[in-house]
């Protein structure tokens, strides 16, 4: 491994689930990860400086009771809240993805809250998100993305005068548009009732990143949903059949930030 | 009861709008017909039951919600200002809560202490309703938010909350008085009172018996014999353990015992023999690494990797609890992933619900009196897709594929089939990691979740029908999170360390079964039970022994290696306790507190059952008219299929389901632009290669009463149709079967039982796709009252589910439903034949199911042919000629055109080819081997080369008009349906779920 190679630590344990996917996404850009137990981390906080990057990845940690992420929440706030604020203060990377996000909503890492879902049941679909912000390295060059989610409790909520502080920041970071997925579809753009589409947010300039769609799930071709159909009609034009999913974009950006 | 209470409730609630409140606004506007009344705040309670100090109070209060979102209320009332009524949901005492769990590990972790014994958190939701309602309405409302079974409901109204100040401080604790003692139990006594034993249960002082033992008499005479030799009683624990290991649920007797002229079983005949006899056959293309012998069965993934597969049924405790029965159905076929070799990771799960139709609400009792309702199908439906659901997306397992079938016969006892595929590498160093032994001297130690009275006699319990005297303590309900945490210390980290030499599941039986099975490794154990760590005391030794709390794995771990194995679980918040040894006495020894209470030869405890010869006869096959002429059109009575719960769209249940998770999806759950629900999935579970796995699944209850030959035949056809359907190579197909009778005493069922099982040998010899594992539930049946207290008995049919199971090379192998593009030749691969009997077709238009219509014949598999066509298939898919393919199953050709039509959204010109069958029967007979399938017209001639030694029926083309078009071969239109119509009628059946 090349000696720029970025170091990402991504946490696992008391339900987490996607650890092993995510890991594989950051390898797959480049990145070195390394999958930690939570209950590592608080034996060995000090472990934490050696990475640039954190990832909270998707899952159910505690089973989503008492709120999702809340629990989880509260053990990083109980055990490592120090380490949480020197790693941000520091030029590092964080990114939580679904039940991440809902979890460094809930730290206070990251501005809202994510409530139950408009219709108050789990979703499992893909849709299109939008990028809004300008600065944050995770989006960087980034347009539009197809991606999936699956939660229950992914409804954005921010008061109106934070909303409007989001956007004044530049902290927006994702929004639900109706998009090429949702045509192909035939699906509406906002799966959750999230207010002002919101779909991911940012802090720290752009450093700290959270979104509810999982971008390590539409990482390779063979992912997508349609990749069939796909497949089909690269193949009459004679066109040769990619490799990567648009969720890859996110995963190289991170590894371009440290190059 | 306020006087025992220590802590206080904290009340939390949303203040900004609440979805949960609207949904439950619907239901309830739904029950009352009005708009005018409303759910207007939910309100999450927790009891903590613990002496806090008024600083750790302010910190507890604190933890639970969100500023932006929630208000909190610590001690006082959460009621908004007004309101009508309010209804309290709680758990009654010793009902596993989840929630709970997360609150005190909570609390603990942030007060930095543990919560003294005996203090504790209950939840409850209280819900409160304003608007035009009276009590009536209410107490419909309350039943429909809870199961009388697991939880209690209290209602109040306005003027009751404010004098009594709110709901009472009613901690459910367990308080048990029951008689702990071990005793022993004489068998000396008349036939009729050994009946009752084995019927009922053994007797207590107070008058009351235990619960099944589901003995027979001769069971318990050979027990009186065996112990009269040795000299004394056997004790109540004996009495249990030899229950739970010789039940049904466990010994699968009526499988192994003769049956007519098969002296050897009809599992050891049709079932392994035919694995036998595939594998010989293939030889050294044989793919299967272990069958039959462990939790699940496993066949070569790569030179790296196994994959394991194993299907449960978890019927009976569903009947009870919905919810709890299918999430402990799901989370304990995970288990036996884990419990697969030294561990395989569960990859994939899959399910199969079997219900009465949802909209049917006639009412069904238990008891005479009419006092104690069955739960109507579709409240059924609704907890057992929550169950599943939950079970996978809690442990983070993909939910790949699954089925619902609906049928009146479900209504008494649904089914509910809960699988798990799993992953493993073949070798960690020098060991292969399919194989274990427990060695004697090696500690037994079990891990995971503690021990109560859920699920005691639920093995017995299985073996019998469902009636009045059906026990709540059979009722489970799984915890995920637990197992997720247990789950990953020992695939992800304990496996890799070397820490235990063998590991099986506490599931049927609990730990009765898994150290008595894994004593069998090296010839005996001995258990100090009191060791077992309990949710509450006053649990008699037989119920520790014999209690299915879930959650809980066994594991035999090398002295030396114990504190390395308590250390790393410990880490993980997994309880691990040693429990005994493994040992080679040749007996299962149980002590408790320094008494032997328990030792048998392990020869008899496995071996002893009497043997039952069992005898059959054919049975009567109703009969009805043939129906005279068809009423309505063509397009009609597709809509009408279309919309039959059967067939109907059930993405309210996938897009529930994460498929995604692990990322290793590839054909979806559904499919294509219009979301067609597939029979197969093709999964990737190596991100790192471009091999993978196919799933499918095949069953044809419909067909059983009308000759379970080929209900049984249809079935193993389905399920290798569908899985090369998606791509799968018909060489290298692995099958499971799940066996759900009814009454299976009764000489015409075991007559059926016994047809069945030779079609599974004479197909899955015939196809070379062997069984590797299997599992079978045989009294199905409900005994009851209906709405006059009449008695009544509802069976299930019949019902054979095969799941298959592939790997292919390449997942770019992959083929779904959906049309891609205009233009594209569409063809019949396989033959129709006039095979309407059991038809979705001819229920529609008789209304009778399940009797056979005069003229009818019932779908033959005829596996040289169908052979042919899916090898010739599967070539034109490695070609890369294949646009889209699916097979041709209920509802005839007509509905898989409409399927496919729906699943790409693009329309179709047909026209029927020339033959003898009406219209009517081409395009909705249900002759099997059937694949539907659409060609770009630039590889028609090869396609069609392909082809060429096998029946190849062109249909016509794919069409941009988004209409299906059908015309017979004289260019009369036979049925024009628009796409949109189509799709609508296929969705609306479920649109309210």
């Amino acid at each position: 491994m090349k000696k720029s190679t970025p170091k990402a630590l991504i946490l696992s344990g008391y339900g987490l689930n996607c650890e092993e996917e995510t890991a594989f996404a950051f390898e797959y850009a480049g990145v070195h990860a390394d999958i930690v137990h939570l209950k590592d981390l608080i034996d060995t906080p000090k472990r934490l400086s050696r990475y640039q990057i954190l990832a909270i990845p998707g899952g159910f940690s505690f089973g989503d009771h008492t709120g999702s992420g809340r629990a989880f929440a509260n053990k990083l706030t109980n055990h490592l809240s120090e380490e949480l604020a020197a790693f941000v203060a520091r030029d590092t990377l964080t990114i939580g993805i679904c039940n991440g996000f809902q979890i460094l909503t809930e730290c206070g890492l990251l501005p809202g809250a994510l409530t139950y879902n408009a219709q108050p049941r789990y979703l499992t679909r893909w849709l299109d998100v939008a990028v809004r912000a300008e600065t944050c390295p995770w989006l960087s060059g980034i347009e539009r993305l197809a991606l999936p989610i699956a939660h229950g409790e992914g409804r954005y909520y921010l008061d109106e005068s934070g909303r409007a502080e989001l956007s004044r920041t530049n902290a927006l970071g994702l929004q639900y548009v109706a998009g090429a997925m949702c045509e192909h579809f035939d699906l509406p753009h906002n799966p959750n009732g999230s207010l002002d589409d919101i779909a991911g947010v940012t802090a720290q300039s752009g450093r700290v990143f959270g979104l509810m769609p999982h971008p390590e799930r539409a990482l390779l071709f063979t992912q997508l949903p349609h990749y069939t159909y796909e497949r089909d009609r690269l193949r009459r034009g004679g066109q040769p059949l990619p490799e990567r999913g648009p969720g890859y974009a996110i995963f190289a950006n991170a590894r371009r930030y440290y190059a | 009861m306020m006087k025992n209470v220590t802590g206080q409730r904290l009340n939390i609630w949303s203040t900004i709008p609440d979805s949960r409140s609207h949904a439950l606004t619907s239901t309830l506007a739904r029950m009352s017909g009005s708009q005018s009344c409303e759910v207007i705040r939910v309100v999450d309670s927790y009891l903590i039951d613990a002496k806090l100090s008024k600083n750790e109070w302010g910190i507890v209060r604190a933890l639970f919600s969100h500023p932006l979102v929630h208000a909190n209320v610590l001690g006082g009332s959460p009621a908004p200002e007004h309101f009508l009524y309010a209804i309290e949901i709680g758990f009654l005492p010793g009902v596993t809560d989840n929630l709970a769990s997360t609150v005190v590990e909570t609390i603990e972790d942030s007060l930095g202490r543990s919560l003294k014994k005996g203090e504790a958190v209950y939840t409850a939701k209280i819900v409160y309703l304003d608007g035009e309602l009276d009590r009536e309405l209410v107490s419909q409302f309350a039943y429909e938010l809870h199961n009388p079974l697991i939880e209690r409901a209290a209602i109040l109204s306005q003027r009751e909350y404010t004098t009594q100040g709110g709901f009472l401080l009613r901690p459910p604790r367990v308080t048990l008085a029951e008689e702990t003692a071990v005793k022993d139990v004489s068998l000396w006594c008349s036939d009729d009172e050994l009946t009752l034993i084995g019927k009922l249960g053994i007797l207590n002082e107070d008058g009351t018996r235990r619960g099944p033992l589901a003995l027979s008499l001769e069971a318990l005479k050979t027990i009186r014999t065996h112990f009269h030799a040795l000299g004394r009683l056997p004790t109540d624990i004996e009495l249990e353990s030899l229950a739970q290991t010789w039940s049904e649920h466990c010994k699968h007797s009526i499988f192994a015992d003769p049956i007519d002229e098969i002296t050897e079983g009809i599992y050891k005949r049709y079932i392994k023999g035919a694995t036998r006899d595939v594998r010989a056959k293939k030889g050294r293309a044989d793919f299967c690494v272990s069958v039959f012998t462990d939790n699940a069965g496993a066949i070569a993934y790569d030179d790296e990797y196994l994959v394991t597969h194993k299907v449960e049924t978890h019927n009976s405790p569903s009947a009870l609890d919905p919810f709890g029965g299918a999430i402990t159905g799901i989370v304990g076929v995970n288990r036996d992933a884990l419990g697969f070799g030294l561990g395989a990771k569960p990859i994939a799960n899959t399910y199969g619900f079997c219900v009465g139709d949802p909209d049917d609400t006639r009412p069904l009792y238990r008891d005479q009196a009419c006092t104690n309702p069955l739960l109507p199908p579709a409240r059924i439906l609704d907890g057992v897709v929550r169950g599943v659901g939950s079970g996978g997306n809690e442990s983070g397992i993909p939910t790949a594929l699954g089925m619902l079938c609906v049928d009146d016969r479900f209504r008494g006892k649904p089914l509910v089939f809960a699988g798990t595929v799993g992953l493993l590498p073949r070798k960690k160093g020098k060991r292969a990691l399919h194989q274990k032994q427990a060695r004697a001297g090696d500690y037994i130690v079990v891990v995971g979740g503690r021990v109560g009275l859920d699920g005691i006699h639920g093995a017995t319990f299985s073996s019998e029908a469902l009636d009045s005297g059906s026990p709540a303590t059979a009722v489970q309900i799984g915890d995920p999170i637990t197992q997720k945490k247990m789950s990953d210390a020992i695939v992800k980290e304990a496996r890799d360390m070397e820490l235990y030499t063998s590991i099986t599941d506490n599931g049927a039986g609990g730990i009765s079964c898994s150290v008595a099975e894994m004593a069998r490794e090296c010839g005996g154990c001995r258990v100090e039970l009191e060791k077992v760590p309990l949710k509450y005391s006053g649990l008699a030794p037989w119920q520790i022994w014999i209690s299915e709390s879930q959650e809980r794995m066994t594991l035999a771990v090398p002295p030396k290696k114990w504190d390395k194995l308590r250390e790393l679980l410990a880490k993980r918040g997994v309880e691990a306790t040693r429990i005994g040894e493994f040992t080679d006495s040749g007996n299962c020894v149980v002590a408790h507190e320094g008494n032997t209470i328990m030792d048998l030869e392990l020869s008899f405890l496995h071996d002893g059952r009497p043997i039952v010869f069992q005898q059959t006869k054919a049975p009567h096959i109703e009969t009805a008219p043939a129906p005279k002429t068809r009423a309505g059109t063509i397009d009609a009575l597709v809509l009408k299929l279309l919309a039959r719960p059967s067939i109907a769209s059930t993405a309210f249940i996938a897009t529930q389901y994460d498929h995604e998770v692990q990322g290793s999806s590839v054909t979806k759950s559904l499919q294509g632009r219009g979301q067609v629900c597939t029979e197969s999935a093709v999964l990737r579970p190596l991100l790192d290669r471009e091999s993978g796995i196919v799933l499918s699944h095949g069953y044809a209850p419909w067909l059983s009463e009308l000759d379970a030959y080929a209900m049984a035949a249809s079935a193993i056809d389905n399920a290798v149709a569908a899985a090369v359907a998606s791509g799968a190579d018909p060489e290298q197909l692995a099958l499971l079967d799940n066996f759900c009778w009814c009454s299976s005493h009764d000489p015409e069922r075991l007559y059926q039982l016994k047809e069945a099982a030779r079609a599974c040998y004479d197909v899955a010899v015939a196809y070379g796709t062997p069984f590797i594992s299997g599992k079978d539930s045989m009294f199905n049946d409900f005994k009851g009252f209906d709405a006059q207290g009449t008695p009544c008995m509802i069976s299930i049919p019949p019902t054979l589910l095969i799941s298959a199971i592939g790997v292919i090379d390449s997942v770019h192998r992959a083929i779904t439903t959906d049309l891609k593009q205009a233009d594209d030749c569409i063809y019949l691969l396989g033959d129709t034949l006039d095979e309407c009997a059991g038809s979705e077709y001819l229920a529609l238009v008789t209304g009778k199911s399940h009797v056979l219509h005069e003229g009818a014949q019932v779908p033959r598999v005829d596996v040289q042919k169908n052979s042919a066509v899916y090898r010739a298939y599967a070539q034109a898919v490695g070609k890369g000629y294949i646009a889209s393919g699916m097979r041709v199953g209920r509802g005839g050709l007509a509905i898989a055109l409409a399927k496919a039509s729906i699943a790409g959204m693009l329309g179709m010109d047909i026209t029927l080819p020339a033959t003898t069958l009406s219209s009517d029967t081409y395009l909705f007979s249900e002759s099997q081997g059937r694949l539907l399938v659409s060609v770009d017209p630039k590889h028609k001639t090869a396609f069609e080369k392909v082809c060429s030694k096998v029946s190849c029926t062109e249909l016509g083309t794919v069409s941009e008009m988004p209409r299906m078009h059908i015309t017979d071969r004289r260019g009369a239109e036979v049925c024009v349906l628009s796409l949109e119509r189509a799709r609508r009628a296929y969705r609306a059946t479920f649109k309210n779920c």
